[in-house]
């Protein structure tokens, strides 16, 4: 079986506005076979978000091969989603209108969308806030609804990126259970970008460290913790701690990086 | 444990939450009245503005220290509208003249937005278009329009044609650049989230990029509502048969200057009405977004 994701010596060069090139992406190999739950991690500004960004279509690469679904990556491909950082919700759409829009802008009719979306909502557990615009709801309710939106379109590859890093630590950790029910209930390939690495670890399959930028895969690890999980607990299992301990020997050094780089930056 | 020590007791347990229960209608109560009491302090603030202005006119012209012909006096121009009501204008009953020079304003903006509203999202979409036309439509920005108005007077006659056209040319540039902003605005990750959720770009438009730029151009639409009426009353200057416009312009001919602050007053009238109308509209446009601080607004 082809996998569900391949990166294939992908490099992703940008204009900055000064006029230079900058490198965000460089010789990136990445597999990701369906169904599995894949984590990124690394150091801020190594390149994780324009991975989504390439797997999506929504950005081309400059060298190299993306391919998705055993096609190659030329725009934005059918069964994808994606759960944007920040806030991407439609605010002038109430919660039904914004789960239903995927149905509707891919041509189901407007009931048949209701419908879904309903469903849909409910099993993220907003019923009864169908009718209320998005500055309405709190952060976590939001992202609910952002789950609810891309999940509805029956997404074979679900792109995450950093989707709870705005959350408070009950609603995050309440968040990432939910998650791997929904996952767990569908069958598709999660890439996940986190800066977390505990996060990372307790939901995924598999995590890939990235370095820092320009970023390339340095090393990737499987997570054979057992399923299903509950990601409030999972931590505290010692095999957690080994895995932990293993990807964090090689997450310091390029955090460390990362971080004298900005410290140089800004002086 | 005795009876008497058993019911210290209970009291001592009751009373904490009597305590904490009171203070809390007390603040309740307190805030409402605080804002009852504001709301009449500022209203009766205004009148005393209003009866100082005023006053202070009517006493000045009375004694001599404000020259009755040049600035009139309020009680005269009060006259004045009286009359205007209840004999009716030179040019006929004052209803009519209040009518045309609304149909004008209101001709003037619905044109003015519309085409504004379509050329702002057409160019905001098409940056070679914008590259293109950019220069001229500044440049036609930058001259003072009004004098439109003349060209409107010679090529569309002295009908309601003329002020219609003059009103949509001062409407349309306030809502074309705010149109246009607007939609350069929009966050791209809900564009990225659309086009991944599967809209193509007519949905794109109409279902990201103009209800983003909405708040935008219903902003601009307050402004643009008194251009439009400045646009007809202009318009009506360069050559009219009626109109509040033409009222004043017969009054200034006539060198009565009660006249033209009457029909100021009801040009005033006119627009507090339609700012109003705005506001409801925007308010319906502009559903979701969160309610703003009233005090804050003016």
């Amino acid at each position: 079986m082809s996998p569900a994701i391949e990166l294939r010596g992908v490099t992703k060069r940008f204009l900055t506005p000064s006029g230079g090139v900058y490198t965000a992406l460089r010789e990136l190999n990445m597999i990701v076979e369906p169904g599995e739950f894949c984590s990124v991690v690394g150091p801020t500004g190594c390149g994780k978000s324009t991975t989504l960004a390439l797997i999506s279509g929504l950005e081309p690469p400059s060298e190299g091969e993306v391919d998705v679904l055993g096609k190659r990556v030329d725009g934005i491909a059918d069964g994808i989603g994606y759960v944007f950082q920040s806030d991407a919700v439609f605010p002038w759409k109430t919660v039904l209108e914004n789960v239903a829009a995927g149905p509707r802008y891919r041509g189901a009719s407007s009931g048949d969308a209701r419908t879904r979306a309903r469903d849909w909502i409910a099993r993220v557990g907003l019923a009864g806030f169908e009718d209320r615009y998005p500055y309405q709801l709190s952060g976590g309710m939001r992202k609910r609804v952002a789950l609810a939106q891309s999940l509805i379109n029956g997404p074979r590859i679900l792109l995450m990126d950093e989707p709870f890093s705005a959350l408070d630590v009950q609603t995050r950790s309440l968040m990432e259970n939910e998650l791997l029910g929904l996952w767990s209930a569908s069958s598709a390939s999660v890439v996940f970008v986190t800066h977390d690495l505990e996060e990372a670890i307790s939901l995924s399959d598999r995590v890939y460290v990235i370095t820092a930028g320009p970023g390339t895969v340095k090393s990737n690890y499987k997570v054979d913790l057992p399923r299903p999980r509950n990601v409030a607990e999972i931590r505290f299992q010692p095999h957690f701690a080994e895995i932990y301990e293993e990807i964090w020997e090689d997450l310091r050094d390029e955090v460390l990086v990362s971080y004298e780089r900005q410290k140089r930056g800004a002086a | 444990m005795n009876v008497r020590s058993a019911a210290r007791l209970s009291l001592a347990v009751r009373a904490p939450s009597e305590q904490a229960a009171r203070p809390v209608v007390d603040i309740v109560a307190r805030r409402r009245r605080d804002a009852r009491q504001r709301e009449l302090q500022v209203l009766g603030l205004r009148l005393l503005v209003a009866v100082v202005i005023l006053g202070g006119w009517e006493l000045g012209a009375r004694t001599g220290v404000i020259d009755k012909f040049f600035w009139s006096q309020p009680s005269d121009i009060v006259t004045k509208l009286w009359t205007w009501v209840t004999q009716g204008t030179d040019l006929g009953p004052l209803w009519d003249q209040v009518l045309t020079t609304f149909e004008e304003t209101v001709g003037g903006f619905i044109v003015g937005s519309i085409l504004g509203v379509i050329f702002g999202v057409v160019l905001g979409r098409n940056v070679l278009l914008a590259d293109v036309l950019g220069p001229y439509i500044k440049g036609a920005n930058a001259i003072p329009r009004v004098v439109v108005g003349a060209l409107f007077a010679i090529s569309l006659g002295l009908d309601i044609r003329s002020k219609v056209a003059t009103a949509a040319v001062l409407v349309f540039f306030v809502v074309f650049f705010n149109a246009f902003q607007g939609v350069r605005e929009v966050d791209r990750n809900l564009i990225a989230n659309a086009r991944i959720l599967g809209a193509d770009n007519r949905r794109l438009t109409t279902e990201i990029i103009i209800p983003s730029a909405l708040s935008w151009i219903v902003a601009s639409l307050h402004t643009s509502f008194g251009l439009a009426l400045v646009g007809a009353v202009v318009g009506e200057l360069f050559g009219a048969t009626a109109g509040v416009g033409e009222l004043i312009y017969a009054a200034k001919n006539n060198f009565d200057a009660a006249g033209v602050f009457a029909g100021m007053a009801l040009l005033a009238a006119m627009a507090l009405v339609a700012e109003a109308l705005i506001t409801a509209l925007e308010n319906r446009l502009i559903r979701w977004r969160p309610p703003v601080a009233t005090e804050t607004r003016i």
